[in-house]
């Protein structure tokens, strides 16, 4: 019995990758269930939209390195957000302007606006690929790891080690801080509040007198900032390829699902749910019972619930189970 | 004068594709006519989900990859000692399944008002995959063992690959009903997303499984309903044929060596061009089949009915039309016709690769095929995976003069032409999202409108 080790090996496998993961998932969820809650669609060029946010800040990531501009221990990349962010709000508001405000204004059901999502999707991916290719791009410098697994180990004298990225710390942190600010600014400011009314009920807002151009618009903000502070943490912590920005689409919309659309804590806790279940459900769990059961009941088996390969199988799976059960979401829908 | 546009349409697009072959090859021409085909057939089964009926179906992925599977389970040779090593404990498995399902079944059947049925229902789910993990781990890592480099799998039934086709349709079907059970009752943007998302799992079963499909290692050498390039090539009918063909260009040649040389070479050019050809007949016969039946579908009381059910769910129920059944029936029968070409598309490239399974190629492109072409109208679907298809293929020389067009004063070095023009690939995208936008925005209805048929 030792479960101090069996504590680490399962801080270091499951709780810190997990955190780090279920906070870029949360970030991402949250940024469809607003588009979903005020614009009433679900918008597939989310994904794409990370990955231009993404691009912005590589470049000029990329533009500060060659000027000898750095941050030190800390990456690059964070004094390039504000300009991402710049760029990713303006070719939203591009966007909503010349697609989606024509159907808005129609009064379009969904499914076109889904479908236009489409067309975007297809030439923000073009637009990616085209500007930066479509390779595995690493933007990450500064310090690699907070507290390295030999160094943990020595320092604490266990047999397991806990290594801590550094941009698992910043993940987490940035997490903290943006999605405060905008609970904050959801639940306690005028725009936050008219914002939730337009969610709730559009007429009822527009008889109350908010201006609905002004919603949109602060939404797209919003959802701009939060697509490019996603991506480029998961950028940083993983790698930038286009096509994982595509594909991370479909856990966020898991994520958005799993915690009722158009409920902004609801995708919060969602992509944390979806997180902790790919990477607890993937772990083999041998080592963990080796330090807990009596030598005499140790597994000789890797005791893993679902192979590796099926990772993003199991965010779908928890979607399916939650379609067939509550419908609505964990925590209940459509309301932001 | 009636249907006018569709035959203009379709000329100019007959005639595109005999551009393609005089100025580029006919071997191109035809590559691009029978992935034309085959993708019309996606887009017929997209168009019956969505243009008969509504039903919003981004899950195309996962049925073609299905249909993919087929092929390999119908066509391969089976693996005699993967079977004999492992097959007892996959058939035992396969029950264990089925007696989960079964359970599950009559727990939904008889106790519906069990409080905690739900909770039931999940526990035996979850506690049935490790156990499933204990039945049939030790088999498939012995059948995976077996001839790791050339099979390590079970293998197929060795029968002729068109039955497959067949098969793919009936497996997607069978899949469709049990996603169609779980998502059809979702609302519009919903079903779009849990579609898509459980074509992902399709795919990475079908990636993962390696003693079903060979997995991420590919099967290659599939058979063919086509003649192989060699066996024409050594056969003396088709090498009259040719001479027969180019009497004229053959008898200017007066020394016997170089004439034959010249023939030999012309055998070997025109036997790849036959066997497309080949493929290009029987896809065609698909194609027009389809048509046949999906615009007798389209016009009879059934159609009338779907097409009610779609325009207004309300009225059709109050009418007494059971929606729930005419959208489960509908879901499978387009899936059907998906899986079905998806067996014809790999039994054309000769080689099941689960990992080229992507939405964005599979999925999203056949929508815009769909969208673009016209939804409700059969011909349109035709026409927009012929528009689409053609478009995607030919983009890369359009885009590259377009570069050269506007680069025309930069250096041939200039480091933005140099990127533009490694970067000609991706430039299909942007056609396919500017197409789809600018289609949606200025003929919502797609280039062929759905008619509205009075009778």
């Amino acid at each position: 019995m030792d479960f101090l080790n069996a504590f680490i090996l399962i801080s270091n496998f499951i709780i810190v990758p997990a955190i780090t993961y279920g906070s870029q998932l949360a970030l991402g969820a949250i940024g469809v269930t607003l588009i979903y809650g005020v614009l009433r669609f679900a918008n597939f060029a989310y994904g794409d939209l990370m990955a231009f946010g993404t691009m912005i800040v590589i470049l000029f990531t990329w533009y500060l390195q060659s000027k000898g501009i750095t941050l030190g221990f800390l990456p690059t990349a964070i004094l390039a957000i504000p300009i991402g962010i710049i760029f990713t709000v303006a070719i939203s508001l591009f966007f909503d302007k010349t697609v989606f405000e024509y159907y808005r204004e129609k009064k379009s059901n969904p499914v076109t606006f889904i479908v236009v999502s489409l067309g975007i999707m297809f030439v923000l991916n073009a637009v990616v690929r085209i500007i930066i290719g479509p390779n595995d791009i690493n933007f990450m410098d500064g310090h690699k790891f907070v507290i390295k697994a030999s160094e943990f180990k020595k320092l604490t004298g266990l047999d397991e080690g806990l290594a801590i990225k550094s941009t698992q710390v910043i993940t987490l942190i940035t997490t903290i801080i943006s999605c405060s600010l905008l609970f904050y600014f959801l639940n306690k400011t005028k725009t936050g509040k008219s914002m939730r009314a337009y969610s709730n009920n559009e007429d009822l807002a527009l008889l109350s007198g908010i201006n609905p151009k002004k919603i949109i618009i602060i939404t797209w903000v919003i959802v701009s900032i939060l697509a490019t502070i996603a991506g480029t943490l998961y950028g940083l912590d993983k790698s930038f390829k286009p096509f994982t920005y595509f594909n991370n689409l479909l856990p966020i919309f898991a994520a958005t699902i799993v915690g009722g659309i158009g409920n902004p804590l609801g995708a919060f806790y969602g992509g944390f749910l979806i997180a902790f279940s790919e990477i607890a459900l993937t772990y083999a769990y041998k080592k963990f019972l080796g330090y807990l059961l009596p030598e005499s009941l140790e597994p000789n088996t890797l005791i893993q619930f679902i192979s590796t390969d099926y990772k993003f199988a199991i965010s779908f799976a928890i979607l399916v189970i939650v379609l067939i059960f509550r419908p609505n979401g964990i925590f209940k829908g459509k309301v932001i | 004068m009636k249907d006018i546009d569709i035959k203009i349409s379709f000329a100019v697009m007959g005639m595109m594709i005999i551009l393609v072959g005089v100025f580029q090859s006919w071997g191109v021409a035809l590559s691009i006519l029978n992935l034309c085909l085959i993708s019309a057939v996606m887009s017929m089964g997209v168009n019956i989900q969505w243009g008969f009926a509504g039903l919003i179906n981004f899950g195309v992925m996962g049925f073609l990859a299905i249909g993919g599977l087929a092929t390999v389970l119908i066509s391969v040779p089976p693996v005699i000692e993967a079977w004999s090593a492992g097959g007892l404990g996959i058939f035992f498995s396969g029950v264990f399944i089925i007696l989960t399902v079964l359970i599950v079944f009559v727990i939904n059947k008889k106790f519906y008002n069990f409080k905690y049925k739900n909770y039931l229902v999940f526990i035996i789910i979850i506690l049935s995959i490790p156990l499933l993990k204990i039945f049939s781990g030790p088999s498939i890592s012995k059948i995976e063992s077996i001839n790791a480099a050339t099979s390590g799998f079970l293998g197929g039934m060795n029968l002729p690959i068109i039955f497959s086709w067949f098969f793919g349709g009936a497996l997607s079907a069978g899949v469709a009903y049990i996603i169609g059970k779980i998502c059809l009752g979702l609302r519009s943007d919903y079903l779009a997303i849990s579609t898509l998302l459980i074509s992902g799992i399709i795919v990475s079963i079908v990636k993962h499984e390696e003693w079903l499909s060979r997995g991420v290692k590919n099967v290659i050498g599939l058979k063919r309903p086509a003649p192989y390039e060699v066996d024409l090539q050594n056969s003396d009918w088709f090498n009259n044929l040719i001479e027969f063909l180019n009497t004229s260009k053959l008898s200017k040649i007066l020394n016997n060596i170089e004439r034959q040389d010249l023939l030999s070479q012309l055998v070997i050019s025109s036997s790849g061009v036959f066997v497309k050809l080949c493929f290009a007949l029987i896809f065609l016969f698909v194609v027009c089949f389809l048509l046949y039946f999906s615009e007798k579908a389209l016009r009879s009381p059934w159609g009338r009915m779907m097409r009610a059910i779609r325009d207004n769910e309300d009225a059709a129920k109050a009418m007494g039309k059971n929606v729930v059944k005419q959208h489960l029936f509908i879901f499978m029968l387009g899936s059907a016709i998906i899986g079905f070409a998806g067996a014809m598309l790999v039994t054309y490239d000769g080689l099941f690769t689960p990992s080229s399974y992507q939405p964005l190629r599979y999925t999203f492109l056949i929508w815009v095929m769909v969208l673009l072409g016209g939804t409700g109208n059969n011909y349109g679907a035709i026409l927009g995976a012929f528009v689409v298809w053609f478009i995607w293929i030919q983009s890369a020389p359009f885009a590259l003069f377009i570069i050269n067009l506007f680069t025309s004063q930069l250096a041939d070095t200039n480091a933005i032409k140099l990127h533009l023009i490694n970067s000609i690939p991706y430039f299909r995208y942007f056609m396919m999202g500017l197409g789809l936008l600018l289609v949606m925005r200025y003929r919502p209805k797609g280039l062929l409108p759905e008619k509205i048929l009075k009778n």
